[in-house]
Protein backbone atom coordinates (compact mmCIF):
# COMPACT_ATOMS: atom_id res chain seq x y z
CA UNK A 1 0.00 0.00 0.00
CA UNK A 2 1.29 3.71 -0.51
CA UNK A 3 0.70 6.53 0.21
CA UNK A 4 -1.68 8.04 -2.24
CA UNK A 5 -4.13 5.05 -1.19
CA UNK A 6 -3.78 5.40 2.04
CA UNK A 7 -4.81 9.66 1.93
CA UNK A 8 -8.20 8.79 -0.12
CA UNK A 9 -9.90 6.82 2.73
CA UNK A 10 -8.87 9.02 5.55
CA UNK A 11 -10.14 12.06 3.14
CA UNK A 12 -13.66 10.07 2.66
CA UNK A 13 -14.17 9.46 6.49
CA UNK A 14 -14.78 13.35 6.65
CA UNK A 15 -18.54 13.56 6.66
CA UNK A 16 -19.77 16.13 4.64
CA UNK A 17 -20.78 18.43 7.92
CA UNK A 18 -17.14 18.47 8.79
CA UNK A 19 -15.97 18.96 5.35
CA UNK A 20 -17.78 22.30 5.47
CA UNK A 21 -17.24 23.16 8.65
CA UNK A 22 -13.17 23.35 7.25
CA UNK A 23 -14.32 25.64 4.73
CA UNK A 24 -16.02 27.85 6.62
CA UNK A 25 -13.08 27.60 8.89
CA UNK A 26 -10.28 28.54 6.51
CA UNK A 27 -12.83 31.65 4.91
CA UNK A 28 -12.49 33.12 8.26
CA UNK A 29 -8.81 32.97 8.53
CA UNK A 30 -8.37 34.69 5.10
CA UNK A 31 -10.47 37.43 6.36
CA UNK A 32 -8.97 37.58 9.88
CA UNK A 33 -5.28 37.78 7.97
CA UNK A 34 -6.70 40.84 5.35
CA UNK A 35 -8.52 42.73 7.73
CA UNK A 36 -5.37 42.67 10.30
CA UNK A 37 -3.55 43.52 7.36
CA UNK A 38 -4.86 46.39 6.36
CA UNK A 39 -5.13 47.62 9.86
CA UNK A 40 -1.66 47.02 10.21
CA UNK A 41 -0.71 49.08 7.31
CA UNK A 42 -3.10 51.76 7.93
CA UNK A 43 -1.59 55.25 9.50
CA UNK A 44 -4.81 55.58 11.81
CA UNK A 45 -3.42 58.71 13.15
CA UNK A 46 -4.21 60.24 9.73
CA UNK A 47 -7.65 58.59 9.21
CA UNK A 48 -8.84 60.17 12.53
CA UNK A 49 -7.33 63.44 11.53
CA UNK A 50 -8.72 63.34 8.43
CA UNK A 51 -12.44 61.53 9.33
CA UNK A 52 -12.84 62.18 13.04
CA UNK A 53 -12.45 66.24 14.29
CA UNK A 54 -15.11 65.95 16.68
CA UNK A 55 -14.78 70.06 17.26
CA UNK A 56 -15.11 70.48 12.94
CA UNK A 57 -18.24 67.94 13.15
CA UNK A 58 -19.54 70.20 15.89
CA UNK A 59 -19.16 73.49 14.27
CA UNK A 60 -21.39 72.06 11.48
CA UNK A 61 -24.24 72.04 13.52
CA UNK A 62 -26.96 73.51 13.60
CA UNK A 63 -26.57 74.83 9.90
CA UNK A 64 -26.57 71.11 8.77
CA UNK A 65 -30.07 71.09 9.62
CA UNK A 66 -31.39 73.58 7.21
CA UNK A 67 -29.42 71.68 3.99
CA UNK A 68 -30.60 67.89 5.43
CA UNK A 69 -34.34 69.55 5.68
CA UNK A 70 -33.69 70.65 1.83
CA UNK A 71 -32.49 67.14 1.02
CA UNK A 72 -35.92 65.93 2.21
CA UNK A 73 -38.03 68.85 0.55
CA UNK A 74 -36.35 68.02 -2.86
CA UNK A 75 -37.03 64.46 -2.53
CA UNK A 76 -40.46 64.60 -1.75
CA UNK A 77 -40.90 67.70 -4.41
CA UNK A 78 -39.62 65.45 -7.23
CA UNK A 79 -41.40 62.30 -5.60
CA UNK A 80 -44.66 64.22 -5.93
CA UNK A 81 -43.87 65.27 -9.07
CA UNK A 82 -43.01 62.24 -10.63
CA UNK A 83 -46.16 60.80 -9.41
CA UNK A 84 -48.36 63.22 -10.78
CA UNK A 85 -46.93 62.87 -13.94
CA UNK A 86 -46.03 59.05 -14.02
CA UNK A 87 -49.56 57.38 -12.56
CA UNK A 88 -50.94 59.26 -15.97
CA UNK A 89 -48.33 57.75 -18.39
CA UNK A 90 -48.73 54.18 -16.65
CA UNK A 91 -52.42 54.50 -17.38
CA UNK A 92 -51.21 55.41 -20.96
CA UNK A 93 -48.77 52.80 -21.62
CA UNK A 94 -51.72 50.16 -20.83
CA UNK A 95 -54.33 52.05 -22.78
CA UNK A 96 -56.21 50.52 -25.78
CA UNK A 97 -55.55 53.93 -27.82
CA UNK A 98 -52.33 53.52 -29.90
CA UNK A 99 -51.05 57.14 -29.52
CA UNK A 100 -51.14 57.65 -25.89
CA UNK A 101 -49.33 54.01 -25.49
CA UNK A 102 -46.92 55.37 -28.29
CA UNK A 103 -46.68 58.94 -26.53
CA UNK A 104 -46.05 57.37 -23.48
CA UNK A 105 -43.67 54.80 -24.26
CA UNK A 106 -41.67 57.57 -26.17
CA UNK A 107 -41.84 59.42 -23.01
CA UNK A 108 -40.77 56.77 -20.76
CA UNK A 109 -37.86 55.54 -23.27
CA UNK A 110 -36.42 58.93 -23.56
CA UNK A 111 -36.34 59.74 -19.44
CA UNK A 112 -34.95 56.54 -18.80
CA UNK A 113 -32.24 57.26 -21.17
CA UNK A 114 -31.04 60.86 -20.27
CA UNK A 115 -28.80 61.02 -16.97
CA UNK A 116 -30.96 63.10 -14.59
CA UNK A 117 -28.15 65.87 -14.73
CA UNK A 118 -28.56 66.42 -18.18
CA UNK A 119 -32.12 66.77 -17.73
CA UNK A 120 -31.67 69.04 -14.66
CA UNK A 121 -29.53 71.40 -16.87
CA UNK A 122 -32.00 71.29 -19.25
CA UNK A 123 -34.88 72.42 -16.90
CA UNK A 124 -32.36 74.92 -15.13
CA UNK A 125 -30.91 76.15 -17.99
CA UNK A 126 -32.03 74.94 -21.53
CA UNK A 127 -35.56 75.58 -20.99
CA UNK A 128 -35.11 79.42 -19.43
CA UNK A 129 -32.67 80.08 -22.99
CA UNK A 130 -35.70 78.94 -24.74
CA UNK A 131 -38.31 80.23 -23.48
CA UNK A 132 -37.08 83.82 -21.88
CA UNK A 133 -39.00 85.13 -18.83
CA UNK A 134 -40.48 81.53 -17.90
CA UNK A 135 -40.86 81.38 -14.30
CA UNK A 136 -40.42 78.52 -12.17
CA UNK A 137 -43.14 77.97 -9.33
CA UNK A 138 -41.39 78.40 -6.15
CA UNK A 139 -37.63 79.25 -7.54
CA UNK A 140 -34.94 76.57 -7.46
CA UNK A 141 -37.66 74.44 -5.61
CA UNK A 142 -39.90 74.23 -8.51
CA UNK A 143 -36.87 73.49 -11.25
CA UNK A 144 -36.19 71.19 -8.64
CA UNK A 145 -39.40 69.19 -8.65
CA UNK A 146 -39.67 69.36 -12.60
CA UNK A 147 -35.97 68.90 -13.18
CA UNK A 148 -35.49 65.32 -10.73
CA UNK A 149 -39.29 64.73 -11.06
CA UNK A 150 -39.16 64.19 -15.19
CA UNK A 151 -36.83 61.61 -14.99
CA UNK A 152 -38.12 59.67 -11.60
CA UNK A 153 -41.42 59.87 -13.35
CA UNK A 154 -40.47 57.61 -16.11
CA UNK A 155 -39.26 54.81 -13.21
CA UNK A 156 -42.69 55.47 -11.60
CA UNK A 157 -44.68 55.21 -14.62
CA UNK A 158 -42.89 51.99 -15.41
CA UNK A 159 -43.22 50.15 -12.03
CA UNK A 160 -46.72 51.58 -11.63
CA UNK A 161 -47.54 49.84 -15.37
CA UNK A 162 -45.93 46.74 -13.96
CA UNK A 163 -48.77 46.83 -10.93
CA UNK A 164 -51.35 47.50 -13.03
CA UNK A 165 -50.63 44.16 -15.30
CA UNK A 166 -49.74 42.32 -12.40
CA UNK A 167 -53.25 42.74 -10.81
CA UNK A 168 -55.65 39.44 -12.04
CA UNK A 169 -57.80 39.17 -14.85
CA UNK A 170 -60.52 38.26 -13.02
CA UNK A 171 -60.73 41.68 -10.76
CA UNK A 172 -61.27 43.52 -13.95
CA UNK A 173 -63.80 40.80 -15.42
CA UNK A 174 -65.80 41.06 -12.05
CA UNK A 175 -65.83 44.82 -12.31
CA UNK A 176 -67.03 45.23 -16.02
CA UNK A 177 -69.85 41.93 -15.14
CA UNK A 178 -71.04 44.62 -12.03
CA UNK A 179 -71.23 46.97 -14.80
CA UNK A 180 -68.18 49.33 -13.87
CA UNK A 181 -67.12 51.31 -16.96
CA UNK A 182 -63.74 50.94 -17.98
CA UNK A 183 -62.67 54.69 -16.18
CA UNK A 184 -64.48 53.65 -13.19
CA UNK A 185 -62.78 49.79 -12.95
CA UNK A 186 -59.30 51.24 -13.54
CA UNK A 187 -60.38 54.16 -10.42
CA UNK A 188 -62.04 51.75 -8.13
CA UNK A 189 -60.60 48.63 -8.50
CA UNK A 190 -57.51 48.30 -10.55
CA UNK A 191 -55.73 51.15 -9.09
CA UNK A 192 -55.78 50.67 -5.63
CA UNK A 193 -54.49 47.10 -5.86
CA UNK A 194 -51.51 48.11 -8.45
CA UNK A 195 -50.50 50.65 -6.13
CA UNK A 196 -50.18 48.51 -3.42
CA UNK A 197 -48.23 46.28 -5.18
CA UNK A 198 -45.94 49.10 -6.16
CA UNK A 199 -44.90 50.31 -2.55
CA UNK A 200 -41.97 48.50 -2.27
CA UNK A 201 -40.40 49.43 -5.76
CA UNK A 202 -41.96 52.95 -5.17
CA UNK A 203 -40.09 53.57 -1.22
CA UNK A 204 -36.46 52.21 -3.93
CA UNK A 205 -37.72 55.20 -6.21
CA UNK A 206 -37.73 57.60 -2.94
CA UNK A 207 -34.10 56.07 -2.12
CA UNK A 208 -32.58 56.84 -5.42
CA UNK A 209 -34.28 60.04 -5.46
CA UNK A 210 -33.11 61.31 -2.00
CA UNK A 211 -29.31 60.55 -3.51
CA UNK A 212 -30.06 61.85 -7.00
CA UNK A 213 -31.21 65.58 -4.96
CA UNK A 214 -27.26 65.63 -4.40
CA UNK A 215 -27.19 66.88 -8.39
CA UNK A 216 -29.41 70.24 -7.31
CA UNK A 217 -25.73 72.06 -6.67
CA UNK A 218 -25.39 72.48 -10.58
CA UNK A 219 -28.48 74.76 -10.47
CA UNK A 220 -26.69 77.34 -8.07
CA UNK A 221 -27.82 77.48 -4.90
CA UNK A 222 -27.85 79.95 -2.20
CA UNK A 223 -26.99 79.23 2.01
CA UNK A 224 -31.02 78.87 1.89
CA UNK A 225 -31.72 76.98 -0.72
CA UNK A 226 -28.26 74.24 -0.34
CA UNK A 227 -28.94 70.55 0.01
CA UNK A 228 -26.06 67.94 1.83
CA UNK A 229 -23.66 67.20 -0.45
CA UNK A 230 -23.31 70.88 -1.20
CA UNK A 231 -23.36 71.78 1.82
CA UNK A 232 -20.14 69.03 2.92
CA UNK A 233 -18.62 69.94 0.40
CA UNK A 234 -18.50 73.46 0.77
CA UNK A 235 -17.36 72.38 5.00
CA UNK A 236 -14.90 70.42 3.33
CA UNK A 237 -13.17 72.76 1.19
CA UNK A 238 -13.41 75.81 4.51
CA UNK A 239 -11.80 73.19 6.77
CA UNK A 240 -9.57 71.56 4.34
CA UNK A 241 -10.68 68.06 6.38
CA UNK A 242 -13.15 65.26 5.55
CA UNK A 243 -15.44 65.19 8.31
CA UNK A 244 -17.85 67.23 7.01
CA UNK A 245 -18.32 64.24 4.48
CA UNK A 246 -18.65 61.57 6.72
CA UNK A 247 -21.00 63.48 8.41
CA UNK A 248 -23.03 64.36 5.39
CA UNK A 249 -22.86 60.57 4.41
CA UNK A 250 -24.32 59.08 7.88
CA UNK A 251 -27.31 62.26 7.76
CA UNK A 252 -27.66 60.54 4.24
CA UNK A 253 -27.90 57.26 5.82
CA UNK A 254 -30.67 58.17 8.16
CA UNK A 255 -32.76 58.91 5.41
CA UNK A 256 -32.20 55.87 2.94
CA UNK A 257 -31.68 53.06 5.56
CA UNK A 258 -34.74 53.30 7.35
CA UNK A 259 -36.56 53.66 3.94
CA UNK A 260 -34.62 50.63 2.93
CA UNK A 261 -35.87 49.32 6.02
CA UNK A 262 -39.86 50.05 5.41
CA UNK A 263 -39.48 48.95 1.74
CA UNK A 264 -38.14 45.06 2.52
CA UNK A 265 -41.19 45.00 5.23
CA UNK A 266 -43.71 46.38 2.92
CA UNK A 267 -42.42 43.50 0.76
CA UNK A 268 -42.60 41.12 3.16
CA UNK A 269 -45.93 42.27 4.15
CA UNK A 270 -47.02 41.52 0.51
CA UNK A 271 -45.91 38.14 0.00
CA UNK A 272 -47.60 37.44 3.32
CA UNK A 273 -50.82 38.43 1.71
CA UNK B 1 -96.09 33.71 -23.56
CA UNK B 2 -93.26 36.87 -22.63
CA UNK B 3 -90.85 37.06 -24.44
CA UNK B 4 -87.30 35.29 -23.41
CA UNK B 5 -84.92 36.44 -21.09
CA UNK B 6 -82.27 35.67 -23.17
CA UNK B 7 -82.68 34.71 -27.33
CA UNK B 8 -79.31 33.46 -28.63
CA UNK B 9 -79.18 33.58 -32.58
CA UNK B 10 -76.55 32.02 -34.82
CA UNK B 11 -73.90 32.79 -32.34
CA UNK B 12 -69.97 31.94 -33.66
CA UNK B 13 -66.98 32.19 -31.67
CA UNK B 14 -63.50 32.20 -32.75
CA UNK B 15 -60.24 32.86 -31.13
CA UNK B 16 -57.85 32.98 -34.36
CA UNK B 17 -58.48 29.95 -35.91
CA UNK B 18 -59.76 28.26 -33.30
CA UNK B 19 -63.68 28.02 -33.90
CA UNK B 20 -65.17 27.66 -30.18
CA UNK B 21 -68.58 28.05 -30.72
CA UNK B 22 -69.91 26.83 -33.98
CA UNK B 23 -73.65 28.43 -34.81
CA UNK B 24 -75.11 28.65 -30.96
CA UNK B 25 -79.33 29.16 -30.87
CA UNK B 26 -80.86 29.50 -27.74
CA UNK B 27 -83.84 31.07 -25.87
CA UNK B 28 -84.23 31.12 -21.93
CA UNK B 29 -87.22 31.82 -20.48
CA UNK B 30 -87.74 34.70 -17.54
CA UNK B 31 -87.42 32.02 -14.20
CA UNK B 32 -86.26 29.20 -15.93
CA UNK B 33 -82.80 27.55 -14.69
CA UNK B 34 -80.27 26.09 -17.44
CA UNK B 35 -77.52 23.93 -16.58
CA UNK B 36 -74.62 24.05 -19.63
CA UNK B 37 -72.95 20.02 -19.16
CA UNK B 38 -70.14 19.02 -21.63
CA UNK B 39 -66.59 17.77 -21.76
CA UNK B 40 -64.08 20.63 -21.05
CA UNK B 41 -63.18 22.82 -24.38
CA UNK B 42 -66.55 22.25 -25.78
CA UNK B 43 -67.47 25.82 -25.42
CA UNK B 44 -69.27 26.04 -22.15
CA UNK B 45 -67.27 28.87 -20.23
CA UNK B 46 -67.16 30.95 -23.94
CA UNK B 47 -70.57 30.99 -24.51
CA UNK B 48 -71.49 32.03 -20.50
CA UNK B 49 -69.19 34.47 -21.35
CA UNK B 50 -70.78 35.69 -24.76
CA UNK B 51 -74.07 36.89 -22.88
CA UNK B 52 -72.92 39.39 -20.84
CA UNK B 53 -70.37 40.14 -24.29
CA UNK B 54 -67.10 39.27 -21.52
CA UNK B 55 -66.44 37.73 -24.91
CA UNK B 56 -66.74 39.32 -28.11
CA UNK B 57 -68.94 37.35 -30.55
CA UNK B 58 -67.55 36.32 -34.08
CA UNK B 59 -71.27 36.43 -35.39
CA UNK B 60 -74.36 36.56 -34.44
CA UNK B 61 -76.82 37.99 -32.24
CA UNK B 62 -77.59 37.96 -28.86
CA UNK B 63 -80.43 39.82 -26.62
CA UNK B 64 -80.49 39.26 -22.63
CA UNK B 65 -82.67 41.08 -19.96
CA UNK B 66 -83.78 43.16 -22.20
CA UNK B 67 -80.64 44.94 -23.89
CA UNK B 68 -79.76 44.50 -27.38
CA UNK B 69 -76.13 43.38 -26.40
CA UNK B 70 -74.69 42.84 -29.84
CA UNK B 71 -76.00 45.69 -31.57
CA UNK B 72 -74.28 48.77 -32.76
CA UNK B 73 -75.72 51.26 -29.81
CA UNK B 74 -75.72 48.68 -26.90
CA UNK B 75 -74.57 50.04 -23.96
CA UNK B 76 -72.68 47.09 -22.38
CA UNK B 77 -72.25 48.89 -18.89
CA UNK B 78 -75.72 49.13 -18.25
CA UNK B 79 -76.91 45.92 -19.73
CA UNK B 80 -74.49 44.17 -17.57
CA UNK B 81 -76.40 45.54 -14.29
CA UNK B 82 -78.98 43.23 -15.16
CA UNK B 83 -76.71 40.09 -15.74
CA UNK B 84 -75.08 39.25 -12.68
CA UNK B 85 -72.05 36.90 -12.78
CA UNK B 86 -70.56 34.75 -11.07
CA UNK B 87 -66.85 33.19 -11.85
CA UNK B 88 -64.90 29.92 -11.15
CA UNK B 89 -62.49 31.95 -8.79
CA UNK B 90 -65.30 33.71 -6.98
CA UNK B 91 -63.15 37.42 -8.11
CA UNK B 92 -63.85 39.45 -4.91
CA UNK B 93 -62.34 42.56 -4.67
CA UNK B 94 -59.04 41.64 -2.82
CA UNK B 95 -58.64 45.44 -1.21
CA UNK B 96 -62.18 45.52 -0.47
CA UNK B 97 -63.90 44.73 2.97
CA UNK B 98 -66.30 41.76 2.31
CA UNK B 99 -68.71 44.72 3.08
CA UNK B 100 -67.22 47.20 0.92
CA UNK B 101 -67.37 44.33 -2.05
CA UNK B 102 -71.04 44.87 -1.57
CA UNK B 103 -71.26 47.97 -0.92
CA UNK B 104 -69.20 49.71 -3.73
CA UNK B 105 -70.96 48.41 -6.35
CA UNK B 106 -73.94 49.55 -5.40
CA UNK B 107 -72.68 53.51 -4.82
CA UNK B 108 -70.67 53.52 -8.04
CA UNK B 109 -72.64 51.46 -10.51
CA UNK B 110 -76.66 52.44 -9.30
CA UNK B 111 -75.47 55.53 -7.26
CA UNK B 112 -77.38 54.04 -4.10
CA UNK B 113 -76.82 56.64 -1.03
CA UNK B 114 -74.46 55.14 1.54
CA UNK B 115 -77.28 53.71 3.94
CA UNK B 116 -78.88 52.13 2.30
CA UNK B 117 -76.26 50.30 0.36
CA UNK B 118 -74.87 49.01 3.50
CA UNK B 119 -78.28 48.16 4.81
CA UNK B 120 -78.66 46.00 1.51
CA UNK B 121 -75.51 44.84 1.84
CA UNK B 122 -75.85 43.57 5.31
CA UNK B 123 -79.22 41.75 3.79
CA UNK B 124 -77.68 39.87 1.51
CA UNK B 125 -74.82 39.03 3.00
CA UNK B 126 -77.02 37.97 5.96
CA UNK B 127 -79.31 35.78 3.06
CA UNK B 128 -76.61 33.87 2.06
CA UNK B 129 -74.94 32.71 5.31
CA UNK B 130 -72.31 35.13 6.07
CA UNK B 131 -72.25 36.95 9.07
CA UNK B 132 -69.61 38.68 11.14
CA UNK B 133 -67.15 38.87 8.67
CA UNK B 134 -68.22 42.38 7.78
CA UNK B 135 -64.63 44.09 8.43
CA UNK B 136 -63.03 40.76 7.03
CA UNK B 137 -60.91 40.87 3.69
CA UNK B 138 -61.62 38.23 1.40
CA UNK B 139 -58.17 36.54 1.70
CA UNK B 140 -59.43 35.42 4.86
CA UNK B 141 -62.46 33.79 4.38
CA UNK B 142 -62.52 29.93 3.03
CA UNK B 143 -63.26 29.29 -0.71
CA UNK B 144 -66.73 28.11 0.13
CA UNK B 145 -67.32 31.33 2.16
CA UNK B 146 -65.98 34.09 -0.60
CA UNK B 147 -68.19 32.28 -3.79
CA UNK B 148 -71.29 32.77 -1.29
CA UNK B 149 -70.40 36.99 -0.83
CA UNK B 150 -69.59 36.74 -4.65
CA UNK B 151 -73.24 35.64 -5.35
CA UNK B 152 -74.34 38.17 -2.92
CA UNK B 153 -72.46 40.80 -4.46
CA UNK B 154 -73.44 40.16 -7.84
CA UNK B 155 -77.22 40.12 -6.45
CA UNK B 156 -76.36 43.46 -5.05
CA UNK B 157 -76.78 45.30 -8.29
CA UNK B 158 -80.36 43.77 -8.65
CA UNK B 159 -79.88 41.50 -11.80
CA UNK B 160 -82.54 39.88 -13.78
CA UNK B 161 -80.28 37.12 -14.76
CA UNK B 162 -77.70 35.47 -13.38
CA UNK B 163 -74.59 34.06 -15.05
CA UNK B 164 -72.52 30.73 -13.01
CA UNK B 165 -69.10 29.59 -14.45
CA UNK B 166 -68.39 26.77 -12.81
CA UNK B 167 -69.13 28.13 -9.56
CA UNK B 168 -67.94 25.29 -7.28
CA UNK B 169 -64.78 23.74 -9.51
CA UNK B 170 -62.07 25.73 -7.33
CA UNK B 171 -63.92 24.19 -4.19
CA UNK B 172 -62.75 21.43 -1.67
CA UNK B 173 -65.43 18.46 -2.01
CA UNK B 174 -67.19 19.25 1.20
CA UNK B 175 -67.64 23.02 0.63
CA UNK B 176 -69.68 22.46 -2.34
CA UNK B 177 -72.58 22.13 -0.93
CA UNK B 178 -73.03 25.20 1.16
CA UNK B 179 -72.95 27.08 -2.68
CA UNK B 180 -74.69 24.92 -4.47
CA UNK B 181 -77.74 25.56 -1.38
CA UNK B 182 -77.52 29.09 -1.76
CA UNK B 183 -77.82 28.25 -5.64
CA UNK B 184 -80.90 26.22 -5.34
CA UNK B 185 -82.81 28.81 -2.39
CA UNK B 186 -82.08 31.62 -5.79
CA UNK B 187 -83.82 29.32 -8.22
CA UNK B 188 -86.33 28.52 -5.57
CA UNK B 189 -87.13 32.64 -5.83
CA UNK B 190 -87.33 32.47 -9.10
CA UNK B 191 -84.64 34.01 -10.73
CA UNK B 192 -83.31 33.06 -14.12
CA UNK B 193 -79.96 31.35 -13.77
CA UNK B 194 -77.91 29.74 -16.99
CA UNK B 195 -75.27 27.83 -14.68
CA UNK B 196 -71.81 26.03 -16.14
CA UNK B 197 -71.64 23.09 -13.71
CA UNK B 198 -69.79 19.73 -13.21
CA UNK B 199 -72.16 19.03 -10.72
CA UNK B 200 -75.01 16.72 -12.24
CA UNK B 201 -76.62 16.45 -8.73
CA UNK B 202 -77.47 20.03 -8.40
CA UNK B 203 -78.36 19.72 -12.47
CA UNK B 204 -80.77 17.00 -11.95
CA UNK B 205 -82.34 18.53 -9.02
CA UNK B 206 -82.77 22.57 -10.21
CA UNK B 207 -82.63 22.55 -13.54
CA UNK B 208 -84.92 22.62 -15.68
CA UNK B 209 -83.17 22.60 -18.50
CA UNK B 210 -79.97 20.38 -19.53
CA UNK B 211 -77.82 21.54 -22.19
CA UNK B 212 -75.29 19.11 -23.73
CA UNK B 213 -72.80 21.05 -25.40
CA UNK B 214 -69.40 19.13 -27.39
CA UNK B 215 -67.67 20.69 -29.98
CA UNK B 216 -68.92 24.28 -29.94
CA UNK B 217 -72.70 23.65 -30.56
CA UNK B 218 -75.67 21.97 -28.43
CA UNK B 219 -75.40 18.14 -29.32
CA UNK B 220 -78.50 17.56 -26.94
CA UNK B 221 -80.99 19.53 -24.60
CA UNK B 222 -84.04 18.96 -22.75
CA UNK B 223 -85.60 18.35 -19.30
CA UNK B 224 -82.56 16.65 -16.79
CA UNK B 225 -84.68 13.69 -16.29
CA UNK B 226 -84.53 12.77 -20.15
CA UNK B 227 -80.71 14.31 -21.06
CA UNK B 228 -78.88 12.99 -17.48
CA UNK B 229 -80.48 9.68 -17.70
CA UNK B 230 -81.47 8.44 -21.28
CA UNK B 231 -79.41 10.74 -23.37
CA UNK B 232 -80.25 10.11 -26.95
CA UNK B 233 -76.98 10.73 -28.60
CA UNK B 234 -73.82 8.60 -27.96
CA UNK B 235 -71.93 11.76 -27.13
CA UNK B 236 -73.86 12.69 -24.70
CA UNK B 237 -74.20 9.19 -23.08
CA UNK B 238 -70.31 8.55 -22.93
CA UNK B 239 -69.61 12.18 -21.20
CA UNK B 240 -72.15 11.19 -18.68
CA UNK B 241 -70.94 7.39 -18.44
CA UNK B 242 -67.08 9.25 -17.96
CA UNK B 243 -68.75 11.85 -15.56
CA UNK B 244 -70.43 9.46 -13.41
CA UNK B 245 -68.17 6.31 -13.22
CA UNK B 246 -64.71 8.14 -13.47
CA UNK B 247 -62.71 4.91 -12.82
CA UNK B 248 -63.69 2.05 -14.99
Amino acid sequence: MDAATETAPARARMTARQRRRLARGVQYAVIVAVVAALAAAADWDRIAASFFQLDIAADMFPAVWTSFWNTIVYTVLAFAFGMVVGVPIALMRVSAFGPYRWFATAYVEVFRGLPALLVLFLVGFGVPQAFPGIQYPGGVYGQVAIGLGLTSSAYIAESVRAGIQAVPKGQVEAARSLGMGHTRTMVTVVLPQALRIVVPPLTNELVMLTKDSSLVFVLGVTTATMELSKFARNELTDTANATPLLVGGLLYLLLTIPLGLLARRLENREDKR
Amino acid sequence: MTDPIVKIEGLHKRFGDNEVLCGIDLEIAEGEVVCLIGPSGSGKSTLLRCVNLLETPTEGSITAAGHDMTGPDADLDLARRDIGMVFQHFNLFSHMTILDNLVVPQRRVCKIPKDEAVAEARRLLAEVGIEGKERAKPSQLSGGQQQRVAIARALAVKPRLMLFDEPTSALDPEIVGEVLTVMKGLAAEGMTMLVVTHEMGFAREVADRVLFLDGGVIVEQGPPAEVLTAPKTERARSFLHRVLHPVD
